[in-house]
């Protein structure tokens, strides 16, 4: 009755396999193209971040990766079974932790995680013991009988992963699992993540608003405008982003951004912190500023962030969309 | 990329999920059912608030009225008023429990069932136990109030009619999913259900007899209505037990199509085919729900 270990399974499939995803709302003129061709493979055991701007296609495609929705083209496979044929299968193989909380307030988190197990037919006989393990996980097994009103933010959330843990699932996909936590909260959730991704061998698919976070994965993808923009591991694509970023402050910005274009060969660009010069070997710069007899006000060099990898291939800041759009969509209520 | 490449090949936990089967799609209707229970043994607030109507109804209304209406017999109207009081009351306390779906909507727990390896009839069918079993606790609280109102307590007459309410409930379940399962919001849902309801209950036969004495489209529309078919079986029965009396004339009450008077079978046929349309009609629409 109950399916042989997955690892009988050809060990090179991939746990998240898209091609040629599209989706589109409205139909006739009225169409809005949500997601507009995605590719993308995630490999077994890979924590994979998935970035983009608001209203980028993310939602789109994690829905349609969790079988909530369906595509309008193109075809996606999660642990080796297709989103649309085969969405039974898929959902036994995927846990969820969406941005919204989809936890019972009135239950305690033990019947919260008994309802997860009988309405996912985990067999009965390991029902106790999976409890135990998972809550142990996250540290809340002195709080099981509590109900979950009386929780933190951070709790449930550690709660609603533990939820999501507990029929074994081969992918867990994260939906900014830590937006809207504390600092505190965050790294305590971030420690409970990395155990579970050492005990439990599991995918990770997630996404995230936070720079620390996204430097956390093995890969990502910057998904813009319905498309990947960008896929590659962190150091990897910030080495695509290429230059160093040279921040000065002098007397006269647009005078100083005007003599080092010309006499340099160095692109520049002007930010609120002030003027930043973009070099291949920031260092070397430097000391050539000061050559110019430019009056130096202040000066630093940055090797390029994920965050000016996003800037690049996105037009926009990880952080700043957040703090532009993200309280507004919590408030906003899962359709 | 190396790290992922070893990772891949470790042996790997098998998931914990079973088969998709009949065993699981009845335990998960089950859980969703007895959710529905612990929600309601906590929530004592509902259950005070849910039996105030009946009571009021019974007594207040039953009493007033019946002081007006001289029967001359020994069944008065507060006794005639009983079995439609139980059918009303266990009504609204079965569409609340089902219009908790917005509810569940709304604050996200919905989205748990919805994405679950399960069948969404499954969801529907536990909803559905657990607005029925409610609803009929609750009868059971209106049953021991039977004899202030003249009706004996005879286990047949007990039991029969808590068959019919959990059966009434369930029918009125699946019609409080039908009208919510698809809604977003609460404020949205519950002009719906004002609208609704009432005239379900103002046209069950349940707080005047329906015969030949009433206006033409006012039989029509009783004739029409699903509950007056739940009212007339349990009152049907209640008579049935009432201690050796003639009902009096004013207070008889008769469903008929026709000329032919429909027999307390097709009643409840036509009560348990309403449910079973209305179940089939939640289950499809849940089915289409995101």
């Amino acid at each position: 009755m109950f399916e042989q270990p997955s690892g009988a399974a050809p060990a090179a499939e991939p746990a998240v396999l898209v091609q040629g995803l599209r989706k589109s709302y409205g139909k006739g003129s009225s169409t809005v193209e949500a997601v507009r061709g995605i590719d993308l493979r995630v490999e077994a055991g890979e924590l994979f971040g998935f970035l983009g701007p608001n209203a980028a296609g993310k939602s789109t495609t994690i829905k349609i990766l969790c079988t909530l929705l369906q595509p309008t083209a193109g075809t996606a496979t999660v642990a080796g079974h297709d989103v649309v044929r085969e969405r039974t299968e898929v959902r036994r193989h995927i846990g969820l932790v969406f941005q919204e909380t989809t936890l019972d307030d009135y239950l305690t988190a033990e019947q919260n995680l008994r309802f997860h197990a009988d309405i996912y037919g985990i067999p009965r006989r390991l029902v106790a013991g999976r409890i135990e393990a998972v809550l142990d996980m996250v540290g809340l097994s002195d709080r099981r009988g509590s109900v979950v009103r009386t929780f933190s933010g951070g709790m449930k959330r550690r709660l609603e992963i533990a939820r999501g843990l507990l029929h074994s699932p081969r992918v867990l996909f994260l939906d900014e699992p830590t937006i809207g936590l504390d600092p505190e909260s965050r790294s305590t959730l971030w420690t409970y993540i990395d155990v579970l991704r050492r005990q439990e061998d599991i995918t990770v698919f997630l996404t995230t608003h936070y720079m620390d976070e996204a430097e956390r994965c093995d890969r990502i993808a910057i998904v813009d405008q319905g498309t990947v923009g960008a896929l590659g591991t962190p150091s990897g694509l910030k080495a695509s982003v290429g230059h160093d970023r040279v921040r000065l402050t002098t007397a006269d910005d647009a005078a100083a951004a005007a003599v080092i274009e010309e006499r340099l060969g160095l692109e520049t660009t002007h930010e609120r912190s002030g003027l930043v010069v973009l070099a291949p070997d920031g260092e070397r710069v430097v000391p050539q500023l000061f050559e110019l007899g430019l009056t130096v006000r202040a000066v630093s060099v940055s090797r390029p962030t994920l965050d000016d990898v996003f800037l690049a291939y996105t037009g926009s800041r990880l952080q700043e969309r957040m703090a532009a759009a993200g309280p507004a969509r919590r408030g906003g209520r899962p359709a | 990329m190396t790290d992922t490449r070893s990772r891949v090949q470790a042996p790997v936990a098998p998931v914990l999920v079973a088969r998709r089967g009949l065993a699981h799609e009845a335990r998960a209707a089950r859980v969703v059912w007895q959710r529905d229970l612990i929600r309601f043994r906590t929530d004592r607030g509902r259950m005070v608030s849910s039996l105030m109507q009946p009571i009021l109804f019974l007594f207040v209304l039953g009493k007033g009225l019946g002081a007006a209406l001289d029967t001359g017999g020994d069944v008065d109207y507060a006794t005639f008023l009983f079995p439609g009081t139980l059918a009303t009351g266990v009504m609204f306390t079965a569409v609340f429990s089902a219009i908790s779906i917005v509810w569940d909507r709304e604050f996200g727990f919905l989205r748990e069932m919805l994405v679950a390896p399960v069948s969404r009839s499954a969801i529907v069918v536990g909803k559905c136990l657990g607005g029925a079993t409610v609803a009929t606790l609750q009868g059971v609280i209106l049953l021991a109030l039977a004899g202030l109102v003249g009706v004996p307590y005879e286990p047949l007459l007990l039991l029969g009619t808590l068959a019919l309410l959990f059966l009434t409930a369930f029918a009125i379940t699946a019609f409080g999913l039908v009208i919510s399962v698809r809604v977003q919001q609460i404020q949205t849902v519950m002009p719906r259900v004002q609208l609704l309801l009432m005239p379900l209950m103002f046209l069950s036969g349940a707080l005047f007899p329906v015969g030949d004495a009433l206006p033409g489209w006012l039989r029509l529309l009783t004739h029409l209505n699903p509950m007056s078919y739940a009212v007339d079986a349990m009152r049907r029965l209640t008579f049935h037990y009432l201690p050796g009396t003639e009902v009096p004339a004013q207070l008889r009450s008769t469903l008929t199509w026709g000329d032919w008077p429909v027999p307390v079978w097709l009643d409840v046929a036509v009560v348990a085919g309403t449910g079973g349309v209305l179940l089939a009609i939640a289950c499809v629409l849940l089915s289409r729900s995101e």
